[in-house]
């Protein structure tokens, strides 16, 4: 199982409780999250699928690099974290 | 006149009323976010209002209590770009037009036939329909696929975008659209094929060859009047225009003083030949001409305009009023306009005169008279 956990200001628009899904990827891992979720989709992720502008995702603590298709493996047992960028000071 | 008006801000929005002891902000939702449109739709009380997070994307809410509360709605959603259509890239800066919402920029009723139709405008340039007052919406393909869409470009922003959204009283079918950078269009048919209709507009700002290039032109706000649907009024980049054949054709109107350029206009709700603007020093200084806040009022069809100042502050003011920011009640008699110093400002006859309604709003996307 993967943990999921978000970001404190998303909670203020969308719950997002820590959750933990399946998934050998970002994509299916996030795939996993919003199938309960749905609204969060579009808090983390633009039109595209991609990750928003100012959104990050990391894996154990290393910031993924495929911020497009998600395709950053994610490993058994990894913890996954979605937080907002540093962005605007 | 109306007595109601909301305010959509940097950092909120809000509802200012007025009562025998002058104007006063009611109600604050939103606070802290940017709320870049919002739309007091009068066919059934709704309200609508555009929310752009700047972390999480824009959002869609609305409220059916007069704003006292909202719940959020369905957010305009671009689709998924096919694998046989090549991305747009921006003809002059080195990025992709995105498939992607990043902006909601205008909001419009549709016919007074036609309740829970909703128009909305967006960057990077894509116009959304809803029939069901928020809860699904459509991207118009047929302007989206519009050829001419790859010489689109930001003005303001990196992306264009849609401000302005005209829907004929008399044929809801008939539909003006302003685009910044992208020209005026029309539809005649709901929205299912649209024509380049800039003729008359001029963009200084390109080489001479493509002055006059119908799908490049700046239009920063057009405005409709609802009782001689067939005057229009923009404030271009440029220059005032105007239209007296439904927005088929534009004559410019050089006579605006004490600058050609701007973002706002209104026009009066029956007399097509009164029109108010808020002009300012032009491309990248964008501030009051010589410090002072004045309104442009023309009262005979843009042959001559005053420039009024009764209320306004005329000494180290830089104030700029963006496109949505200014508006005109029902009535013709009752303007107000806010800026991005967050002053805001009313007047009761037609702007012979102002009042300072507040001085400290957070800056100002957009200001509605809620009428009826």
């Amino acid at each position: 199982m993967i943990n999921v956990a978000f970001t404190d200001n998303i909670q203020r628009h969308v719950e997002c409780p820590p959750c933990a899904v399946n998934g050998s990827n970002v994509r299916e891992v996030l795939e996993a999250v919003f199938e309960s979720n749905g609204k969060a989709r579009g808090y983390v992720l633009d039109d595209a699928g991609a990750v928003r502008k100012h959104m990050n995702v990391f894996v154990n603590g290393t910031q993924i690099k495929d911020r497009a298709n998600l395709t950053d493996p994610v490993p058994d047992g990894a913890s996954v974290y979605i937080m907002q960028a540093l962005s605007g000071g | 006149m109306s007595d109601r008006m909301f305010v959509a801000t940097r950092k909120g929005l809000f509802r200012i009323d007025r009562s025998g002891s002058g104007w006063k902000i009611e109600q604050a939702a939103f606070l802290g976010d940017s709320v870049t449109m919002v739309l007091p739709d009068l066919r059934d009380g709704s309200v609508y209002a555009a929310v752009g997070h700047g972390h999480f994307g824009a959002k869609m809410h609305r409220s059916t209590d007069g704003g006292a509360t909202f719940e959020e709605i369905a957010t305009p959603t671009y689709p998924e770009r096919p694998d046989d259509v090549e991305p747009i890239r921006h003809p002059y800066k080195d990025m992709e037009i995105p498939w992607s919402l990043e902006l909601i920029w205008a909001l419009e009723s549709g016919g007074a036939d036609e309740t829970g139709v909703i128009w909305c405008g967006t960057l990077p340039g894509g116009l959304f329909r809803s029939t069901d007052h928020g809860a699904s919406w459509q991207l118009n393909e047929a302007l989206w696929n519009e050829p001419t869409r790859k010489e689109w470009f930001g003005g303001g922003y990196d992306y264009p975008g849609i401000h302005s959204i005209c829907v004929d009283p008399r044929d809801t079918n008939h539909v003006t659209v302003g685009i910044s950078c992208g020209g005026s269009w029309q539809s005649h048919d709901g929205g299912d094929t649209w024509v380049c209709r800039s003729d008359g507009m001029y963009a200084d700002y390109m080489p001479p060859e493509m002055r006059e290039v119908g799908h490049i032109q700046d239009p920063h706000r057009t405005v409709q009047c609802p009782s001689e649907p067939d005057h229009l009024w923009t404030q271009h980049h440029n220059g005032v225009f105007k239209s007296v054949d439904g927005g088929k054709s534009w004559i410019d109107v050089p006579a605006i003083k004490p600058s050609t350029f701007g973002f706002a206009v209104a026009v009066h709700p029956v007399d097509p030949n009164i029109a108010w603007f808020v002009p300012a020093v032009k491309d990248e200084h964008r501030i009051p001409v010589d410090g002072k806040v004045v309104v442009a009022r023309t009262k005979d069809g843009g042959k001559t305009f005053d420039v009024l100042t009764d209320g306004l502050p005329q000494e180290d003011a830089y104030d700029l009023v963006f496109r949505h920011a200014l508006d005109v009640d029902e009535t013709g008699s009752r303007l107000a306009f806010g800026s991005t110093t967050g002053s805001l400002w009313c007047s009761s006859n037609q702007g012979d005169s102002w009042e300072t309604i507040s001085a400290n709003l957070p800056p100002i996307h957009a200001v509605r008279f809620v009428d009826g």
